[in-house]
């Protein structure tokens, strides 16, 4: 059985992209920025002490489930998130929720998905997508970062939402219970605005916000004296961190920017969102140059010029500090 | 960035896919464009792919000369390492490392094997032999 009326939608990002599929679904349509900024999902956090393959986590937006948990909590949606102690029990749960014709989010490894780039299969467990639709023993997937609809085989789907490990998603399923059909924006607008400016200016702790981006280009500025290859395989690992599918650190700098010049018309044009959005664009394409800038080093035979490539990072840090001071000086006209 | 500087790389670490990129638009507005790849990407995530490959070739070799068993070369062949493989079959490193000796993994329990089976998504008779493999392109 396939859920009817369905429209699959191309987006930066699993987790915005299928909240704002699945809520269009149900009637609130909300792009896939909007989401996102409602969300607050942009953020940094570096943080050498958790490794992913050998190397440090760096996050260019919010932990995984938290743009479910925060428009559950933002726009007053009821998700029913369910986890599965056997396979079976997954299986059978999906298979009773499609027969009931619903759209169904869930969380899967990267590396057992067969329709992934082979060349893209890598260890990750926190990917989300829909499944829309059953036919025998395959799943109809709308997954939000490929272009068209997927089709994936029952045991490839179960053998990447059960694996085990680091963000084991346990075989996830989400789907909301209600979802409101009018939303008056501005006000989550306000709020979410001021919540992101502010943890990105201020946190607490050095490995996160602006503090964790100045934090990773001191860490850059240390691999001199490392071996050389680990330092390669770092530089490396950063830009895969910033623009592989799904983490894209660029990219959602680009998405919050988009989310912010749609909640700049919202408010009749305001000018400081629409200039924010702007500056945010700009700190995009620097985050760009500085993946250019380490995929030539890599590249070349030569010393790397660490300093060169942390100072940029330091520069990027100062450039979207700008974005999120700007940001504070909004106010909400009526 | 401009809709028409969104990178057309045609990437083969996309294989034909498109990714949604978001990028402003003649009148200013930002908008999704689909992009079919960028080299400065595609660099970073093969530099990862050969890092993986140059473990999985070396760990063939080892098992070849009888140094390690199957197992040890079916963890990199799967893009695992000794933390993914811990991870995701629950089993302390130290204990998968005694079953990368050869004379241990060939006693090793049907159970147990299982289990690494079904973390690995091969079969138990799968994992007990080193596939004949060229080691150019994994």
């Amino acid at each position: 059985m396939n859920a009817t009326n369905f429209e699959h939608k191309h987006s930066a990002h699993c987790e915005s992209g299928v909240m704002s599929s699945m809520l269009r679904h149900h009637g609130l349509n909300l792009s896939e920025p909007m989401v996102f900024g409602l969300a607050s999902a942009l953020t940094f956090a570096y943080l050498p002490f958790i490794k992913m393959g050998g190397m440090p986590l760096v996050a260019y937006r919010s932990m995984p489930k938290s743009i479910i948990k925060n428009i559950q909590k933002n726009l007053n949606v009821t998700m029913k998130l369910e986890t599965f102690s056997s396979k079976e029990k997954g299986e059978a749960r999906l298979d009773e929720l499609l027969s009931q014709g619903k759209i169904v989010g869930a969380q899967s490894s990267v590396y057992w998905l067969p329709y992934f780039p082979e060349e893209m299969r890598f260890h990750f467990n926190a990917h989300n997508l829909l499944v829309i639709g059953q036919d025998g023993d395959n799943y109809k997937i709308s997954d939000p970062v490929f272009e068209f609809t997927q089709v994936c085989d029952k045991a490839s789907l179960s053998k990447a939402r059960f694996v085990k490990g680091v963000m084991a998603p346990k075989g996830l399923l989400y789907y909301p219970t209600f979802v409101p059909t009018e939303v008056d924006l501005k006000p989550i607008v306000v709020t979410s605005v001021k919540k992101v400016a502010k943890s990105m200016l201020n946190t607490p702790v050095p490995i996160a916000g602006l503090k964790g981006i100045k934090y990773l280009a001191k860490s850059i500025r240390k691999l001199g004296s490392k071996d050389k290859r680990y330092a390669k395989l770092f530089l490396g690992h950063i830009v895969r961190m910033q623009e592989e599918i799904g983490t894209g650190g660029a990219g959602f700098r680009y998405l919050y920017a988009s989310f912010l010049q749609e909640s700049s018309l919202l408010f009749d044009g305001d000018e400081i969102l629409g200039e924010a959005s702007r500056m945010l664009l700009k700190v995009g394409d620097e985050f760009r140059e500085f993946a250019l800038m380490i995929a030539k080093a890599i590249k070349s035979k030569n010393e790397i010029d660490f300093e060169a490539i942390a100072k940029k990072l330091d520069s990027i840090a100062d450039e979207e500090k700008e974005v999120y001071v700007k940001l504070l000086e909004f106010r909400a006209k009526n | 960035m401009d809709i028409n500087s969104v990178p057309q790389d045609d990437s083969s670490t996309y294989a034909n896919n498109k990714k949604a990129i978001y990028a402003r638009d003649e009148d200013g507005s930002v908008k999704v464009v689909g992009s079919s790849g960028w080299s400065v990407e595609e660099t970073v995530t093969k530099q990862a792919l050969r890092d993986l490959e140059e473990r999985a070739a070396l760990a063939y070799a080892e098992v070849k000369r009888g140094l390690k068993s199957p197992l040890y070369h079916h963890m990199y062949s799967i893009r695992m390492d000794l933390q993914v493989l811990a991870d995701s079959t629950g089993f302390f490193k130290w204990t998968i490392s005694k079953d990368f000796k050869p004379e241990v993994f060939a006693k090793i329990s049907e159970k147990r094997l299982a289990v690494y089976a079904e973390a690995m998504g091969k079969t138990s008779e799968e994992l007990k032999v080193l596939e004949e493999k060229n080691h150019e392109r994994d």
